[in-house]
């Protein structure tokens, strides 16, 4: 068996007395793909965003490569995460949002080419050419110094993939990256993300496409009530549900397919 | 700092303070309520499409938002009467600047909130076959009162503010016994003081109420 | 209405309004440098998570914002002294004045323009693996300068005008500049009206390149 990427251990989340995760036990493998669907408000964005700690986790742990992430800290399972051990973590474990989050006030080129300047101290010249090689790649090398506010949605959410696939991430996080995007553009997007899981790339995709979801991941999670109500193959959880919440869940999707 | 803050002075110059502070508020509730309505009317000439009525408003408005209160003030006591051959008291000069000076300021803050109206409101109303001043009074105003509140708030405290300049003119409010006190006695950091203080519990009411009109506002949109 | 506009008691001395007009520049222009720095002090520490930045900050700027700018130079100038064994010339005590209290209104645009920053703006880069202090300086406060532009330029507007305010301490600005052409000449209404006009054109020049300034910086929207 190989040794995991990425290992949480009890991961507990509170918003005040809200308790949304509870206690969750889970671990990703290189080359894994891993789709986490479930209800509105079921906490699978808290639960992805506590993986590069966008959220700080009220108690367990999370390890990188076997080594945990931050100190021990007080008497109720909180860590303390010093920030340089953060920024490490983010560089490794890349994510793209919802809402693309692009810097408005910079061209497309020189989104990408943020995090190579500031993070990873690279050289100007090729901090360039290694942003111009991943925005050829999403499809908008002829973009370059456009700014994000004269984009598509679609363009938007491809450049900010270009912009994380650039940091080169072991893990690329995924939440509901075209949730916020009109319908005949979510096609565009979901081109680009299985083009990454044609080259083997580690990553976790929080999602309502579930057609998308059943093609494009190795393993399929399926949240509620805080925890993994159901893990298991594309085909186990999306078609052959075991848990009756699964299939509740699963039936509301398909009431007005055809 | 081994000085001595004499508060028996303190209380013993109260009284003279709040008799100031009866006149500042005086100045400042008559101002507020002239200058809201000729502020009002102001606002409908800066809206119209007659240029007549348009370009003299805007220039009205300009000069009062371009120029310091104080020298309005100044120039209402000691310009003004030369124009019109009346000498206005101090008083009566105060209280004509700082009306105007808000007329101005409001015409802006009720140009903006009659703007804000989405234009299918006033398509709605003349559909039903409504007059502009039926539609205005009825159906637009209603609906930017309330937005237009936090505004008129602030307002009101600049106004309470600006009061305080008449004591350039000598009119006995709060900020000209304060002055008077101080230089009396020679105890201008203990007068001077309890001035300020006195100005902060009359204004800061507003400011508060003014802030949760705000949030009130932001929550509801 | 037979009154007779001579404006040449005015132009006799036009030396004295121009000095007057520099001085004004000048000490505005002084004032909004100190008032920035004061600004931004304040802004961080209200900004702080620690409380005893954050409560001194809060009580200095409610207090500032809820008292007459008046009060001010008067506590400064006669106050101030007794207080600290210090003698403060006019300048100075109306330049403390300006800057404390455009400072509080600075610190107050400085944190508005940060606060509005949306927070997908603080993940993004928090998610590229960015220091805080890289993200302040090259996503955060790029974008938030732009958008404090406007209000600050309003600030500062109203700081030029507050500084006419430095006459009640016998500093030579213009309104002061204006009341010694006035007593010469014993034309009240031509020399507040042109030093009104002045001022008029003073603000609307410096407005005029604020609005190009702007424009150059928000070219990106
Ligand atoms: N910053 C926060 N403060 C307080 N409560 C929060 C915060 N973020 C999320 N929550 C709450 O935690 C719960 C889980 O939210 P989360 O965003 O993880 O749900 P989700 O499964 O991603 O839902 P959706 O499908 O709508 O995106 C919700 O009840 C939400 O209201
Ligand atoms: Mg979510």
């Amino acid at each position: 068996m190989t040794e995991p990427i990425l290992r949480v251990t009890d991961l507990q989340k509170y918003f005040g007395d809200l308790h949304v995760l509870k206690g969750i036990d889970f671990s990703v493998e290189a080359g894994e793909r891993i789709a986490i669907i479930g209800g509105s408000g079921s906490g699978k964005s808290t639960f992805l965003r506590c993986l590069n700690f966008m959220e700080m986790p009220s108690g367990g742990t999370i390890a990188l490569d076997g080594k945990p992430i931050g100190k021990p800290h007080g008497r109720d399972g909180a860590r303390r995460y010093p920030e340089s051990e953060l920024c490490t973590v983010r560089e490794r474990v890349g994510m793209v949002f919802q809402q693309f989050n692009l810097f408005p006030h910079m061209t497309v080129l020189e989104n990408v080419m943020e995090g190579l300047l500031t993070v990873k101290g690279m050289r100007n010249a090729a901090a360039r050419e290694r942003a111009v090689r991943e925005l050829e790649k999403v499809g908008l090398g002829t973009k370059l110094d456009a700014y994000p506010g004269k984009l598509s949605g679609g363009q938007q959410q491809r450049v900010a993939i270009a912009r994380a696939l650039a940091m080169e991430p072991e893990i690329l996080l995924f939440d509901e990256p075209t949730s916020s995007l009109d319908p005949e553009l979510v096609g565009e997007v979901l081109r680009v993300i299985r083009q990454l899981a044609d080259e083997g790339r580690t990553m976790l995709l929080v999602t309502h496409e579930l057609g998308f979801a059943y093609h494009f991941a190795t393993k399929v999670i399926f949240l509620a009530d805080g925890v993994f109500h159901e893990v298991g193959t594309p085909d186990d959880v999306l078609k052959n549900p075991r848990q009756e919440r699964t299939r509740a869940f699963l039936e509301r999707f398909t009431e007005f397919g055809f | 700092m081994d000085y001595q803050f004499d508060f028996v002075l303190v209380l013993r110059s109260l009284p003279v303070l709040l008799r100031g502070l009866l006149v500042t508020v005086e100045l400042w509730v008559p101002s507020i309520f002239i200058g809201l309505c000729a502020g009002f009317l102001l606002s409908l000439a800066r809206l119209s499409k007659s240029p007549w009525l348009r370009m003299p408003s805007l220039f009205y408005i300009e000069l009062f938002r371009d120029t310091p209160v104080l020298i309005q003030l100044i120039w209402f006591f000691y310009a003004f009467p030369i124009i019109i051959g009346v000498q206005l008291s101090p008083f009566a000069a105060a209280l004509l600047g700082l009306a105007l000076n808000t007329s101005a300021y409001s015409a802006e803050i009720f140009r903006g909130g009659i703007q804000s109206i989405a234009q299918g409101q006033w398509e709605g109303a003349r559909a039903l076959g409504m007059r502009r001043s039926k539609i205005l009074q009825r159906i637009i105003l209603p609906q930017v009162f309330k937005r237009m509140l936090p505004a008129f708030t602030n307002r009101a405290i600049e106004v309470a503010k600006m009061s305080s300049l008449a004591s350039v003119l000598s009119v006995h409010e709060l900020m000209y016994q304060g002055r008077l006190l101080s230089s009396t006695y020679y105890r201008p950091l203990e007068i001077l003081t309890t001035v300020a203080f006195i100005y902060f519990v009359l204004i800061y009411p507003g400011t508060w109420l003014s802030a949760r009109l705000e949030r009130r506002l932001a929550a509801k949109a | 209405m037979s009154y007779h506009w001579d404006f040449s008691g005015v132009w006799s001395r036009w030396d004295l309004l121009l000095t007057g007009l520099v001085n004004t520049v000048k000490i505005a222009g002084i004032s909004i440098v100190f008032g920035v720095i004061v600004g931004l002090l304040l802004a961080f520490m209200k900004l702080s998570p620690r409380r005893f930045l954050s409560v001194p900050a809060t009580a200095f700027i409610e207090f500032y914002r809820n008292t007459p700018p008046i009060i001010h130079f008067f506590w400064f100038y006669y106050a101030l002294p007794v207080l600290a064994n210090v003698s403060l010339n006019p300048f100075l005590a109306a330049v403390l004045a300006l800057s404390t209290q455009s400072g509080a209104f600075y610190a107050e645009v400085f944190r508005g323009g940060i606060v509005s920053i949306e927070k997908g703006q603080w993940e993004g880069a928090r998610a590229l693996g960015m220091r805080h202090s890289q993200l302040m300086r090259r996503i955060i406060l790029p974008q938030a300068l732009t958008r404090m532009f406007a209000p600050f330029v309003e600030r500062s507007f109203e700081l030029t005008k507050t500084t006419a305010l430095a006459s009640t301490l016998a500093y030579a600005d213009l309104l002061y500049q204006a009341m010694l052409v006035n007593s010469e000449t014993f034309r009240p209404l031509e020399v507040y009206t042109t030093i009104a006009l002045m001022y008029v054109i003073l603000l609307v020049t410096a407005s005029t390149l604020a609005r190009v300034a702007e424009a150059r910086l928000t070219a990106y929207r």
